[in-house]
């Protein structure tokens, strides 16, 4: 397996604070993988870098073979590397139709052909029936999964996802991973989750790397990582009580 | 020609085009109705109508609020003005002059703006201080006749002359009806175009614009030369029309305020906002000022503090403006964009 | 002209800098709490003039004398503007907010015109061409109290933020508009009375401007642009800024009106105000906002 997205050594600093120290891991092509870490623990910031809202102190990203830091948000996107926000951004006043064409229009010239393909990844995403609804009058899940359509309908080639599973209730946890599963298991692609939600997690991520204090701790298969005691010390064992 | 039409009218209702096409057509006959004065009327209504429309673009589209819009008019009303006195250039090709530098200086305050992250209320501030720069610099201006001001020579009224802009009113009320009409289809025309989506995303979220891969700094100029440019024509029907021009006046920033009015009072960011709010706002205040004069007072100030009250009470009352409320009223809301 | 000129012409510079200061930290506080630009504020300045025009002008009442009852009469005219019209609109947009305070001085443009006319009025006291030599600086006596009078509101200003308890909970408003909510704070009461001290403030500076310059209904929107020229040069928000910004720019108009030409004087106000916004958008004394 090739990286898809391959991170060496990143480091950023907030005045004093190392919110990330040399954080190095690779993220291969086809798998959903996960970061977590308890709060603080600089996965944000991590996120934040590779997505091009800030820009790396140190060290290098390098998104299919190519160096992508220090580019801006959507030099990034344009290079196929789409991104939701962890308190959701829908355009308020657009209908959900027109949030979703915004994406799709970033490789479609044609606002016909955007937004045929928005409608598709709409179906996708259970929102069809809802497609003219103004986004801000969606509830919490509707506008989470808003979110991940419009990333969607850029064609990434990397979808990073931002604490998707926060606020919402186990059912639409579950009916989130499974359309998840479902768009990578059929079109191969590659997803990079930071997420809170262990159960989201474990049913996830093929690999998960732990994050503390902006040090990479652990990394591995699920399963195993859990049963890290680093892991279950800094995180798990805290979270437990 | 079908096709396009199709293409324009696609997404309006047979009510809706029903009502435009009445309003159209009673515009269209209005000077074998309407007297001097409303003739005069109708043309200051339809002026704000058509520069309403063309700040839109940038506020109502993109999001960037300019309270210096002046700026743009008055480059348009004083380049061919001076190409026709000094030269004898007519006013389209003075007008070909006023696009190219008026949407180069959008650029340049745009990229100062963007580039340096200037943004929101600091924006609208520095609109206006460039706008104020030119009123003061145009004012020491000798090639402009600084501020003793720019006479066109006076037009014959019976002699109606389109290619030199010289003629009766009913001339340039349908040169003004037809501007109007233009900026309303280029208005629809943006909207629904790839950059018209990518307006609206950086009027909704920037930042989330960003990250759906727009290049928010290149449309963001897109949107302050486009308003700029079109803006310019209000400025070479307001010298040809007025055939006056001082900077004091033209440059002043009661006319990017007059400018903007329309649309928020209409509504901002809708198609048919700013024209409704031109109609609405002049009809009232010549009622206002009509009235005034029957009972024999004459107070300068009065149709401003008008304006004023009526500003305030449509902020107040209606922020979204009256054309999203009358529309649904209407039953021709087109969907929510 | 020799170096004395130049002299006289910085001084009376700094000092009409001085009022100007006064004038735009009215405007830094309402903005440094409320957080709304208040687009009438030059316009609000020229209420107070008026006042004291038509006080000096009815009853001799001297401009120096009358600082404080108009600076309290410009004080509830600013409470009732926030409590009763700006209160609801502290959530609404920028541009709504904005707009409602352009029409609040459209409104007021007007009235003054419609009331006083758009001839200009002066006070004419009866120190008016009195002068200090000092050294080789020759100090115009009005200049002089008006900028003294100026020192000494921002200086009672600064100790009511600093030593008072209403003054350090609105300081805390300012910071953080949930926290104070949170420990029970009157929020909107002390939002008003922001409101209210820097109407005063503007109120004060007007009424010192009298004794500067002449006074027209069309004057408001000009004060309006140079307090933003102003605060923005100091660093929005920052009550020292203002001062800073106010003399940096009462000079900066004195000797560009001495040596270009005094009608072009306040494009150089603005070239400033491009230079900062681009330079130092946050202002000389401001702070970086991130």
């Amino acid at each position: 397996m090739t990286a898809l997205l391959s991170l060496d050594r990143v480091s950023k600093r907030f005045r004093g604070l190392l919110a990330v120290d040399a954080v190095s891991f690779d993220v291969p092509e086809g798998v959903i993988f996960a970061v977590i870490g308890p709060n603080g623990a600089g996965k944000t910031t991590l996120f934040n870098m590779i997505a091009g809202a800030m820009a790396p102190d140190d060290g290098a990203i390098a998104f299919a073979g190519q160096a992508i830091n220090g580019l801006t948000s959507d030099a990034v996107c344009r290079r196929g590397i789409a991104r939701t926000f962890q308190l959701v951004r829908p355009f308020p006043a657009l209908s959900v139709e027109d949030n979703v064409i915004v994406g799709a229009l970033l490789h479609h010239r044609d606002v016909g052909a955007a937004r045929e393909r928005a409608l598709a990844v709409l179906r996708r995403l259970d929102l069809f029936d809802k497609r003219n609804q103004i986004a801000a009058t969606l509830t919490l899940p509707d506008r989470k999964r808003l979110e991940v359509a419009r990333a969607l309908a850029t064609e990434p080639k990397l979808l990073l996802l931002d604490e998707v599973m926060a606020g919402l209730r186990p059912t639409e946890t579950d009916r989130m991973v499974a359309t998840l599963r479902e768009i990578n298991r059929e079109s191969g692609l590659t997803i990079l989750l930071i997420e809170h939600v262990m159960r989201a997690v474990m049913a996830l991520a093929a690999r998960v790397l732990v994050l503390d204090h902006g040090v990479a701790i652990a990394a591995g298969a699920p399963e195993d990582v859990v049963r890290d005691p680093a892991v279950v010390r800094s995180y798990l064992g805290t979270e437990a009580l | 020609m079908a096709a396009m039409i199709a293409r324009l009218t696609n997404g309006l209702s047979r009510r809706a085009l029903g009502l435009l096409a009445a309003l159209l057509a009673v515009l269209l006959a209005a000077p074998w109705i309407a007297n001097d004065y409303l003739l005069t009327v109708l043309i200051v209504i339809l002026y704000l109508a058509y520069t309403g429309q063309a700040w839109n673009i940038m506020m109502g589209f993109a999001g960037q609020l300019s309270l210096g819009h002046a700026i743009y008019a008055g480059l348009g009303a004083y380049i061919p003005a001076v190409l026709f006195t000094r030269y004898g250039i007519g006013p389209w090709v003075g007008f070909l002059a006023a696009i190219p530098i008026a949407a180069l200086c959008g650029a340049i305050i745009g990229f100062l703006a963007f580039r340096f992250g200037v943004a929101g209320v600091y924006f609208a501030i520095l609109t206006i201080a460039f706008a104020e720069f030119a009123r003061i610099g145009f004012d020491h201006l000798t090639i402009v006749n600084a501020s003793a001001g720019l006479f066109l020579p006076v037009a014959q009224l019976s002699h109606n002359d389109l290619w030199r802009l010289r003629g009766s009113p009913t001339k340039f009320y349908y040169v003004i009806l037809a501007a109007t009409v233009i900026a309303l289809i280029l208005s629809r025309l943006l909207l629904r175009s790839r950059m018209g989506y990518f307006w609206l995303a950086i009027r909704e979220d920037e930042q989330a614009a960003r990250a759906a891969g727009i290049d928010t700094f290149r449309y963001k100029m897109y949107a302050v030369m486009i308003s700029a440019a079109v803006t310019s024509f209000a400025g070479v029907f307001y010298a040809f029309f007025y055939n006056n021009l001082f900077p004091e006046q033209v440059f002043n920033i009661s006319r990017s305020i007059e400018m903007i009015l329309g649309p928020i009072i209409g509504g901002i960011g809708t198609l048919f906002g700013p024209i409704l709010g031109a109609f609405v706002l002049t009809g009232l205040a010549e009622s206002v000022t009509s009235a005034l004069a029957a009972f024999g007072v004459d107070l300068p100030g009065a149709k401003q503090i008008f304006y004023g009250i009526c500003l305030l009470l449509v902020v107040v009352a209606l922020p979204e403006g009256i054309w999203p409320w009358l529309a649904r009223r209407l039953g021709v809301a087109e969907r929510k964009r | 002209m020799g170096l004395g000129v130049y002299l006289n012409v910085a001084v009376a510079g700094v000092l009409t800098g001085l009022v100007y200061g006064l004038m735009a930290l009215g405007l830094s506080v309402i903005f440094g709490v409320v957080r709304v630009v208040n687009f009438a504020h030059g316009e609000m300045m020229s209420i107070a003039m008026y006042i004291a025009v038509v006080l000096f002008s009815s009853f001799h009442l001297d401009p120096l004398v009358m600082l404080v009852p108009i600076a309290a009469v410009m004080f509830v005219f600013g409470y009732a503007l926030q409590a009763g019209l700006i209160n609801p609109f502290i959530t609404r947009p920028e541009h709504s907010q904005f707009l409602l305070v352009v029409a609040l001085a459209i409104i007021i443009v007007n009235a003054l015109l419609i009331i006083f006319g758009p001839d200009a009025r002066t006070v004419q006291t009866s120190y008016a061409y009195d002068s200090f030599e000092i050294g080789p600086v020759i100090v115009d006596a009005s200049k002089a109290y008006a900028a003294a009078a100026a020192i000494v509101v921002t200086v009672a200003l600064f100790a009511f933020f600093r030593f008072t308890l209403i003054g350090k909970a609105i300081r805390a408003c300012a910071d953080n508009y949930t926290g104070a909510l949170v420990v029970g704070l009157n929020v909107n009461r002390l939002y008003a009375l922001t409101f209210a001290l820097g109407a005063a403030c503007v109120g004060a500076a007007g009424t010192m401007m009298t004794l500067i310059t002449d006074v027209t209904p069309a004057l408001g929107p000009g004060y309006t642009l140079l307090a933003f020229v102003i605060v923005i040069t100091g660093g929005l928000g920052s009550m020292p800024g203002a001062l800073v910004g106010g003399v940096l720019i009462g000079l900066t108009e004195a000797l560009a009106g001495l040596l270009f030409t005094p009608s072009a004087k306040s494009m150089f106000a603005f070239g400033i105000l491009v230079l900062v916004l681009l330079f130092r958008p946050q202002g000389i004394l401001g702070r970086r906002l991130t």
